[in-house]
């Protein structure tokens, strides 16, 4: 009785719809694949793909980490930029920005700044 | 297979009768999708082709594939010279089957107006088994879009079973076609003998 009346089963039977309608598809297509077209791999079919050229080496290459630590860096500076234009809209007045606005950004910028000296005093900056 | 007269019968009386063949068929030639593959100036014509003025997407064959995994449709849009000729090739074994070409353009066809270039291939059907042939230099997005009515149209006769069926479908054609590689002088071989004879010149 407890169970029957449970408005939660119009959920679980929309799980299992919304996963048949998504595996439906897929198994028909595997179906049709497994039994009606013959498999054809190839030297060519089976090679990586790169505009048609042979490629040359391992398609399966590490990045390296140098390149994630440039794009935080530029980061902090990208986001920085973005500051600056609103900030100086925001509180300049009449006769320009005012001395207090402008040392509050700069000792922002100096923040970011430090980052970056330490992040050169780290070595992040030389390419190994 | 059902009574053409029956059929028509059926038809009239609002009862529509269809085989399995017919639906598949219906079903592929109604969304072609196309290799994004363009090689010369007859691309610029594709590409408005899939624009909004001429809208290929109205014959399920606007979803231009940027991998030849995904695409079934190889439109060969220009001049292929010898050097992009085995590349052509290339591409064309790793498109999955059923797979279908349109020589688009007078250079593809035949090599055109470059015919006598020293560099330029002399019809991509020296390589590839071509379906459909659009001339023209270069050929008018109509022209293109004709050219993708008439594959439908062979989409939709093409039987899946006896001895005439497609090559996908036969266990034993080969999948894939023989790359040329670059030689001294031309491509080696200089065209695949199995999808192209050169013609017989008689005196």
């Amino acid at each position: 009785m407890e169970t029957s009346q449970n408005s939660y089963w119009v959920i679980v039977l929309l799980m299992v719809v919304a996963v048949a309608f998504a595996l439906g598809p897929l198994a028909l297509a595997w179906a049709w694949a497994r039994f009606f077209s013959p498999n054809k791999p190839g030297k060519d079919k089976n090679a990586v793909y790169e505009c048609g050229l042979e490629s040359k080496g391992d398609a399966w290459v590490s990045f390296r980490s140098e390149y994630y630590l440039y794009a935080i860096i530029f980061l902090v500076f990208d986001v920085e930029t973005i500051f600056l234009l609103p900030f100086a809209v925001s509180f300049g007045g009449p006769v320009g920005l005012s001395v207090g606005a402008f040392l509050a950004m700069m000792i922002f910028l100096l923040l970011l700044v430090e980052g970056l000296v330490w992040a050169w005093g780290k070595g992040v900056l030389n390419w190994k | 297979m059902i009574d053409e007269g029956l059929r028509s019968e059926l038809q009239k009386q609002g009862v529509y009768t269809t085989t399995l063949e017919e639906l598949y068929n219906w079903g592929r030639a109604n969304s072609v999708w196309p290799l994004t593959f363009g090689l010369a100036c007859c691309a610029i014509e594709m590409i408005a082709a899939s624009m909004s003025r001429y809208d290929i997407a109205r014959f399920g064959a606007e979803v231009f594939r940027p991998s030849p995994r995904q695409a079934d449709l190889m439109i060969v849009a220009g001049t292929v010279t010898k050097k992009m000729a085995p590349l052509v090739v290339r591409l064309y074994n790793q498109m999955p089957e059923p797979k279908y070409v349109i020589a688009m353009g007078a250079c593809a066809i035949s090599g055109g107006p470059f015919k006598q270039g020293y560099n330029v291939l002399k019809g991509i059907d020296r390589y590839l088994p071509v379906d459909v042939a659009i001339p023209g230099c270069p050929p008018r997005p109509e022209a293109l879009i004709h050219a993708i009515m008439t594959l439908q149209e062979k989409i939709l006769k093409q039987k899946l079973t006896g001895p005439d069926r497609p090559r996908h479908l036969n266990a034993d054609v080969p999948g894939e076609y023989p790359v040329p590689a670059y030689g001294e002088q031309d491509l080696e071989p200089s065209s695949n003998r199995d999808v192209w004879q050169p013609p017989v010149i008689k005196r």
